[in-house]
């Protein structure tokens, strides 16, 4: 059947006028055949492997993206986690690995690699103790290396002796990185049940059951969903679902074939659809206006957790329909530093930490973007980790914490990031020490699967 | 296979534009199949469907427009058909 003239003009709105656009198209490398007892020779090979698969990377999908008429706004590579090749390295070695890696993501082009991480969900082996050691000055030292750690899953319980390290690590990452604002930290994800084919960062990585390299794709499309409702005001919460489902039906077969045509024209296997909601600080590209839009005055007040379950849960409808290989997060990411609509919500004094917190429970990840003040301690910074982690522990689902503390920053203040990771008002946290609990050690054991009330 | 594209031409109504584009398409010796105009949230919108027998052609002629492009202030672009069948037919 011809495609008819509304059919044409809708598809030209979406990408002239509410930002449509493939977020990301990501490589996944493994690096496992990198291993050597010289680790000079390690770093070669890293290198070769990376520049060599994706040479044509941002060549190929810029092309693409141009004959298609959608943008592909960020192209990027994720690698198999770098503890896996780090058994026999030292803290210093690990940070120049990091180092390799931030050359080879420069060489290409690629504004981040992710994958400097480590699965510590169950216990810490050689290679992710040097990897975890190394962390702060990694993140400190490069520009374009992602971290993400994974401290807990369903089925092996939360490792809180690697959930304290991660409230130290964070901490003395802030600190390393303070007179940039603590940046460091923008780079560093701590996960509970992570996935394998996360096209999005910080938190990709290439898993250890995917192949040697392959292609997934993140699109997104918060203004396109916010324009859609926008034309149905008077839309019972059914009709609402159904006006996300089918944007998001839309929007993810233009990603698939976008995609495809990209990791073919690279001659690697393509991976899976990330279809996510994910903000930029572009006018009207938010999901927070998106709960707002379906009714809420401002988001984080009653009635927020129920809507943005409702908007997840469609997007994932849509999604599912129109690819068959919908992996990776896919659902609505709130970072806060990246919505204009989430920072508002903060200012004004409607949206708290503890109602994130609650957000997280329904939608595709965690506590993101968020910059919290500069004296929360290690301790704190670790229970709020692990608060996180039960959360996607009890519920299966993915959750994540990507904060930055603000060294030197209060509650109240506001600090710019900069870029694609926006700006933010530092949020306090409670004054109350969890100390003795971090302390404590040990394993929180994996919960029960049935009795799931 | 011949491929076919959308040429999509947005910005503010005025004399010429129709002539102007199909000028550089008939010197670039492409057919057009199909054309259409209206107003897009108070923009002139027209929109062609055109044959293109090599996609790699897609840039040169996304160029050609360019001096257009300013001179009327009008944007202009070209993309396969594919995408618009991806995504409204299953």
């Amino acid at each position: 059947m011809p495609i008819a003239f509304t059919e044409i003009q809708e598809t030209i709105r979406m990408v002239e006028m509410e930002h449509l656009d493939i977020r990301t198209v990501t490589m996944g490398i493994s690096l496992r055949d990198c291993a050597d007892h010289d680790f000079e020779i390690v770093k070669q090979k890293v290198y070769d492997k990376i520049t060599s698969y994706a040479k044509n990377l941002q060549s190929t999908a810029n092309q693409v993206a141009k004959e298609y008429g959608v943008p592909i706004i960020n192209k990027r590579i994720a690698i198999s986690p770098a503890a896996e090749i780090l058994g026999n390295a030292s803290k210093e070695q690990a940070i120049e690995l990091a180092e390799t890696l931030d050359k080879a993501a420069q060489t290409l082009g690629v504004d981040f690699i992710g994958g400097f991480s480590a699965l510590v969900h169950k216990g810490i082996s050689n290679g992710d103790q040097v990897l975890l050691d190394a962390l702060p000055e990694a993140l400190s030292n490069t520009e374009r290396v992602c971290a993400s750690i994974s401290v807990a899953t369903t089925r092996t319980g939360i490792n809180m002796d690697a959930v304290a390290k991660m409230g130290q690590v964070i901490h003395e990452t802030a600190t390393l990185t303070k007179d940039n604002n603590s940046i460091g930290c923008a780079k560093l994800v701590v996960f509970c049940n992570p996935v394998e084919d996360n096209p999005f960062m910080a938190g990709a990585f290439h898993g250890a059951g995917e192949g040697e390299a392959v292609l997934s794709v993140g699109v997104s499309g918060p203004g396109v969903v916010l324009h859609a409702l926008k034309r149905y005001p008077d839309a019972d919460l059914g009709e609402v679902s159904e006006v996300i489902k089918k944007t998001a039906f839309k929007i993810t077969r233009a990603g698939e074939l976008i995609g495809r045509v990209v990791a073919d024209q690279l001659n690697v296997p393509f991976g899976i659809m990330d279809l996510s909601l994910a903000p930029t600080n572009a006018l009207n590209d938010s999901v927070a206006e998106i709960l707002e839009e379906i009714g809420l005055e401002r988001v984080g007040t009653h009635g927020t957790i129920a809507a943005l379950a409702l908007m997840n849960d469609a997007v994932k409808k849509g999604g599912a329909m129109a690819s068959s290989y919908v992996g990776g997060l896919s659902g609505a990411f709130i970072p806060v530093s990246e919505d204009n609509g989430m920072i508002r919500g903060i200012e004004d004094g409607a949206l708290s930490l503890s109602k994130l917190e609650a957000m997280t429970c329904v939608c595709s990840v965690g506590l993101d973007m968020i910059a919290l003040e500069g004296k929360a301690s290690p301790e704190t910074l670790a229970a709020i980790i692990a608060d996180e982690a039960a959360i996607g522990m009890i519920n299966k689902k993915t959750t994540a914490v990507r904060v930055i503390p603000v060294i030197g920053k209060e509650e109240g203040e506001t600090v710019e990031f900069g870029g694609l990771l926006g700006r933010a008002p530092i949020i306090g946290v409670n004054q109350f020490a969890p100390d003795k609990f971090i302390q404590r050690g040990g394993r929180i054991p994996a919960p029960l699967q049935s009795l799931i009330n | 296979m011949q491929n076919r594209a959308v040429v999509s031409v947005v910005g503010k109504d005025q004399v010429g534009i129709i002539s102007k584009v199909t000028t550089i398409l008939s010197e670039n010796n492409v057919n057009i199949h199909d054309i259409s105009q209206t107003i897009l949230q108070d923009f002139f919108t027209m929109i062609m469907l055109i044959d293109i027998n090599d996609p790699s052609n897609l840039a040169t002629l996304q160029d050609k427009f360019k001096p257009v492009e300013s001179e009327l202030g009008l944007n202009i672009n070209i993309q396969l058909e594919d995408v618009f069948q991806a995504m409204h037919r299953v």
